[in-house]
């Protein structure tokens, strides 16, 4: 075959894929802009129903309230989760014994247990402990994160063991060394685990839909879905709303990209 | 050199961590255990035997939602996973132009929320829906087809979305792959005039086969455990048409007369199989690691 056809084919191939990508993205925007009567007629333009759609969508729908909600719960996993799940990475490959490495395996392990093998007792626990609808209940079972536990280990085996040693000469506390030599160095991988925990958090659906009962206290999840789900669905409030939940995402992902892939990858290292 | 000092830093760096993992995965997964074998509704639970392992066997709508299951991934993931791979194979390639722009496009749908772009394409692909729009004003069907409402037209449209959102992510791994690869076993290929597919099929696959087989095992885990997309697109109908094994334990649980011993049971099916992957995985690549 000619150099240059085979190269045009390959080429139309990318676009083609690249174009079925994005093509949903646009129409969401476009859609946003749009009546729902508009929409269903299958209109591919802007029109000139944005504002009043953002206005529905935080007025009547508090799709405001619930981002609020997402980005606090969000956060707050994140930063409990990369805490805890990093001195366990670190601890295990700087302190390693044969205790810790059996300990770190049962930990890893539970990465295989599926969610809905959990959900029952993990309801009926927080049910007897009365943390229903209180976002403790969200929180708790999230910052423990085996995946972000293998994680940092992983990231941690290239630590410089040299470092540690010269600053415990100095005379530096074991918490010192952790805070102030291991984290700065170590923020890359931090960027990157920080973007895995909060898309996690961010995206989860099934376990907020089981414990939180208040639509005062639903996340983005949830409200969108009740929105798009309801008798008759205001498809331009409901775009709004899809592109409430997915802009920080898609932000997060431009400004991190470089790290973004490093998180993917690192689940397999 | 063990101190007193290490072995306390040691121990408190990891107990939260590890305090966390047993009281939210391996506390659940236990009592679940011990969930199947009871039976009762609230506090009220009994023992009873294997009962609900004998009702498990004989539950027609289990069946019909395992096969669902099964019938996604067997579908799905070859699909995608070879889309994944011809995408990734040309990405890598030097000579074409705005490659990072066809890499950030086809990214792109792995950052939207599982439950956004469900709803997104339950619109896309309603009665009124764009596509049918399209086949439409094509003439290529006279009535709009119901997608969404058709128990085989319904697990399509599954399937496409999935295909949708998770082609870019498998693609990252495939890229990372390629990388490792020696660009000068490409170079004797060319010179000895092979052409893209025989490049493809006799050097590319076999030598990611570590990680096609990774990434199959990966999509399958996630497939298993579907229940975001199924429930904002489909709600699992027409009847149980699309109705994932995780949906089913969610509504044994929560929607249905609740009984949290039987669904408990259908959970650990899921489990088990979930375990079954891993361990195969960890063979497979510990025999390719020797």
């Amino acid at each position: 075959m000619n150099k240059a056809v085979s190269y045009s084919i390959k080429r139309l191939f990318l676009i083609i894929i690249s174009f079925l990508s994005v093509f949903p993205f646009l129409w969401m925007v476009i859609s946003a802009t749009n009546d729902s009567a508009d929409i269903m007629m299958g209109k591919l333009t802007f029109g000139r129903a944005l504002l009043k759609n953002i206005r529905n969508a935080i007025e009547s729908a508090n799709l405001g309230r619930s981002f609020i909600n997402s980005t606090l719960l969000s956060v707050v996993i994140t930063i409990l989760s990369l805490f805890i799940c990093s001195l366990a990475g670190y601890a295990f490959v700087i302190y390693k014994n044969k205790a810790t490495e059996v300990l770190c395996m049962i930990i890893v392990a539970s990465m295989m247990v599926p969610f809905a093998a959990k959900i029952i007792p993990l309801y009926r626990m927080f049910a007897n402990m009365g943390l229903l609808n209180n976002y403790l209940c969200i929180i708790l079972p999230a910052i423990g994160a085996p995946f972000l536990v293998f994680f940092f280990r992983q990231n941690s085996e290239s630590f410089p063991k040299e470092t540690i040693e010269a600053a415990r000469v100095d005379g530096c506390n074991e918490w010192i060394i952790f805070t102030s030599i291991y984290f700065p160095m170590m923020r890359s991988t931090y960027a990157a685990a920080a973007i895995f925990s909060f898309m996690a958090a961010w995206n989860n659906y099934m376990w907020p839909l089981i414990a939180l009962q208040s639509e005062s206290k639903y996340t983005l999840p949830l409200a969108v879905s009740n929105l798009a789900n309801g008798f008759t669905p205001d498809y331009g409030m409901v775009m709004v709303g899809i592109i409430i939940s997915t802009a920080p995402t898609i932000l997060i992902f431009f400004i991190l990209q470089k790290n973004f892939v490093e998180g993917i990858l690192g689940s397999v290292k | 050199m063990e101190n007193k000092k290490t072995v306390l830093a040691r121990w408190s760096m990891i107990s939260i961590a590890a305090v966390c993992v047993m009281v939210f995965s391996y506390v659940p997964t236990a009592s679940a255990f011990l969930l199947s074998f009871q039976t009762g509704k609230g506090a009220n639970l009994q023992f009873n035997g294997f009962a609900n392992y004998i009702r498990l066997i004989n539950d027609g709508t289990f069946w019909v939602t395992l096969g669902n299951t099964l019938i996604y991934a067997a579908v799905e993931i070859p699909i995608m996973l070879f889309i994944a791979l011809v995408v990734a194979v040309l990405l890598n390639d030097p000579n074409i132009k705005e490659r990072g722009v066809y890499r950030t496009c086809i990214f792109l749908p792995c950052v939207t929320s599982m439950v956004s772009y469900s709803i997104l394409f339950k619109n896309i692909f309603a009665l009124d829906g764009i596509i049918n729009n399209l086949l439409l004003r094509l003439n290529i069907v006279a009535t709009p087809i119901p997608f969404v409402l058709d128990a085989f037209w319904a697990k399509v449209v599954i399937i496409v979305s999935l295909i949708w959102r998770y082609t870019g992510y498998y693609m990252i791994f495939y890229l990372a792959g390629l990388q490792n690869i020696d660009p000068s076993i490409y170079e004797a290929a060319k010179l000895d005039g092979c052409n893209f597919n025989q490049t493809f099929f006799k050097i590319t696959v076999p030598l990611l086969k570590p990680i096609i087989f990774l990434t199959t095992i990966m999509a399958l885990n996630s497939t298993l455990q579907l229940f975001d997309e199924v429930v904002n697109l489909t709600g699992g109908g027409p009847g149980n048409s699309t109705r994932t094994i995780s949906e089913y334990i969610y509504d044994l649980s929560f929607n249905y007369v609740p009984s949290y011993g039987y669904s408990a049971t259908v959970s650990l099916a899921v489990f088990a199989l979930v375990v079954a992957l891993t361990i195969l995985q960890k063979e497979v690549t510990r025999e390719k690691g020797e």
